[in-house]
């Protein structure tokens, strides 16, 4: 190992020291590290046997990167990766300071990473991917990504980088396209759902984006892999038409975009284990993962369950309501414009409510809560009452519904706050703690 | 394809009107809703259609797409914000009916025309490389592709009071000289970030860089169209009382959360 980097490990592992003191789980030490050895990365993740795995896309990527940690170490696979929501380089690095000793080695055989659009270049600079799982290209609301061409660009480049194998999303034409992209010898898998339930692809992405022209979904081959969900809405198997179907699974977090997420981590645990791929293994370990904090985490209030739901973008908002929306329970709505959750809210207005119309919602809090409840109305769902204060409005939500199953949709920073309102009160793992991982 | 009413009001929303529509049709055109209305822009339809079935009038809504015919009536015009490739994909279709926009424009037809749909409403665009793209001429306004964009909530003082929404722009546009803006701005960037302007005003032709959508906050805005339109396709105006106190609440708090 070069002194530059293990001068950089020992300065990124003060600095990791000093924030855990402090109680903050930030990306400074990465930032630390990042200074001193700007190829720290290289060095320490470059080398490792198996491979380096990119997960990116808009939507679905810490649900789908966990999954795929869960299948690849129920193999048996050492797997570094980084937790949740820390998908920038300098988040990478931080988690691997913990890690790793000062002569740069990692105990690990393969890193999976969950990257940003954006910052996905930026690490693939550094380190180059020898797989990578694009899931999907919707447009966030975070100002950074102005645009939804833009975005697409930006997962193609990333195609380009990658070095062995692609799974790809055959249903998103933005992502089917890149297999056109790929350098030579790049092999190519796809995920997808299955041509019997192609009517509900429109539950998984925002209307309006897609363009007519889009261009026809890619031939798939025997190795590939397509979403059957089962008639009880709760199961699925994971079909792969020239090999070993893999299935009925039951995953513990519910809807049909996290079933796509298990179908696109299969595809990507196939491809890595090969041979060694056990279908037995895989079921076992997709029905073990818990859901991501405010991924439709389930909170247990005083034996009632509270769904906290995360939702960040237009496509993310319609597939939440659409897998909540045919179980209607007491609703709240918390919206925050902070940077981390887009500080633009007009896309909620490319979201359509209607299926809270029946039961109304309860209570629309967050920095726009009135901006939310306006929103409702040009819908024609009843609003109950609005309160800006979040604590005030988790308190009154929960007092106002004790004894019956609850249900918060969140934007980023209102769902933090929220989150660690619930921890406190009901004894919660703190984010970056979760038991499971 | 024109699609009339393709977004008919739900009952729900309807009903909260509690009276009959007995006043008239009014015709809102939508213009290219697919290609240019990313940033939530279909929400000033939405908004316009309710509030007409609101104070009794009877909302009919065409979606007007590339290559479609020209809808047989036509009260108020809106149009969105789109990207790069959305602009390219319906400029063709604006060519074909630039002199009747321009008759409906100078005919006092009100328009509201947001972000890429105002900007090619106006002279030019000048891309970064120093092309130069015509729009309709319909607002003397001329836009400069520019490298940093322009982000962020806004506060304008205008001639229907405040108004407040989200900017997110990267062309930065200059007025004629004797082109009148849309507003002034108290909070944010506006038309190019130094000269105080946001938007433009010709006849009843709004071009604006305002998101948000800009109409459901700011009700005092969107009912000021919608007199110009119904007068000209009723004969008359008599509005009804809308319980507008989500709208203000909404609005009043961004304007004191920025104004400070
Ligand atoms: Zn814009």
């Amino acid at each position: 190992m070069r002194p530059r980097t293990t001068a950089a490990l020992a300065a990124g592992k003060v600095a990791r020291f000093a924030s855990r003191l402090r109680g903050g789980g930030s990306a400074l030490p990465g930032l630390v590290t990042e200074r001193i050895d700007p190829a720290v990365l290289r060095h320490t993740l470059g080398s490792l046997p198996r491979g380096v795995v990119v997960v990116s896309g808009t939507n679905g990527k810490t649900t789908t990167t966990k999954m795929l940690v869960a299948l690849l170490r129920a193999h048996g696979l050492r797997v570094f990766t980084n937790p949740t929501g820390s998908n920038f380089t300098r988040g990478v690095i931080s988690s691997m300071l913990g890690e790793i000793g000062l002569r740069g080695r990692l105990d690990a055989e393969v890193a999976v990473v969950e990257l940003d659009e954006a910052h996905a270049l930026h690490f693939a600079a550094q380190v180059r991917p020898t797989h990578a799982l694009l899931l999907n290209v919707a447009r966030d609301q975070l100002d950074r990504f102005a645009e939804i061409d833009h975005t697409a660009q930006l997962l193609t480049r990333l195609g380009e980088q990658t070095t062995e194998a692609v799974v790809l999303n055959a249903d998103d034409s933005f992502i089917s396209r890149i297999q056109d992209r790929l350098r030579p010898g790049v092999q190519v898998r796809w995920f997808g759902v299955d041509p019997t339930i192609a009517d509900r692809l429109p539950e998984l992405q925002e209307a309006d984006v897609r363009f007519e022209d889009a261009q026809a979904r890619p031939d798939l081959d025997g190795e590939d892999a397509l979403l059957l969900p089962a008639d009880d809405g709760r199961s699925f198997t994971v079909r792969i038409p020239g090999g070993q179907d893999v299935g009925p699974v039951t995953l513990r977090q519910r809807g049909l975009a996290a079933m796509i997420n298990a179908t696109a981590a299969t595809t990507m645990a196939r491809q890595l284990l090969g041979e060694d791929f056990s279908v037995a293994v895989a079921v076992r370990a997709l029905e073990a993962v818990n859901p991501p904090f405010g991924r439709g985490e389930v909170i247990d209030v005083d034996a009632s369950p509270l769904e906290l739901v995360l939702v960040k973008n237009p496509a993310g908002f319609t597939v939440a309501l659409g897998t909540y929306g045919n179980e209607p329970v007491a609703t709240m709505v918390a919206i925050n414009d902070n940077y981390a959750d887009g500080r633009d809210v007009s896309w909620l207005y490319d979201v359509s409510f209607e299926s809270l119309r029946e039961r109304g919602v309860a209570l629309t809090s967050g920095v726009r809560g009135w901006d939310m409840a306006l929103r409702l109305r040009y819908d024609g769902v009843e609003v109950g009452e609005v309160e800006t204060d979040l604590d005030v409005a988790l308190d009154r939500f929960l007092a106002a519904h004790a004894g019956q199953p609850t249900r918060i949709f969140c934007t980023y920073t209102a769902m933090m706050h929220l989150r660690r309102r619930l921890a406190d009160r009901f004894g919660l793992a703190r984010f970056g703690e979760d038991p499971a991982a | 394809m024109s699609t009339q009413s393709s977004r008919l009001l739900p009952d729900a929303v309807a009903g909260l009107a509690g009276r009959p529509a007995d006043k008239g049709e009014v015709h809102l055109v939508h213009l290219y809703p697919r290609e240019m209305s990313i940033y939530g822009d279909l929400g000033n339809t939405r908004c316009l259609a309710a509030r007409l079935r609101w104070h009794g009038y009877t909302p009919v809504v065409h979606d007007h797409h590339p290559g479609a015919p020209w809808p047989e009536r036509a009260d108020l015009l809106l149009g969105g914000g789109g990207q790069d490739s959305g602009q390219v994909r319906v400029q063709d279709d604006l060519a074909v009916h630039a002199d009747r926009l321009r008759e409906l424009a100078a005919d006092g037809v009100p328009m509201l025309m947001i972000c890429g749909m105002y900007q090619l409403f106006g002279e030019a665009f000048i891309t970064v490389e120093g092309q130069r793209l015509p729009g309709l001429g319909i607002l003397d306004v001329t836009t400069r592709g520019n490298a940093t964009r322009m982000i962020g909530p806004v506060v304008l003082d205008t001639e229907f009071g405040p108004v407040v929404g989200y900017e997110n722009h990267s062309g930065s546009t200059v007025l004629g000289e004797s082109q009148q803006s849309f507003g002034r701005v108290r909070h944010g960037s506006g038309n190019n970030g130094s000269d105080g302007t946001e938007g433009a005003r010709t006849h009843n032709v709004i071009g604006s860089y305002l998101h948000g959508p800009v109409l459901p906050a700011n009700p005092a805005l969107a009912d000021g169209l919608l007199e110009v339109a119904a007068r000209r396709a009723t004969g008359g105006w008599a509005p009804e009382e809308i319980d507008d106190a989500i709208a203000h609440q909404a609005h009043d708090r961004q304007v004191r959360r920025l104004l400070g």
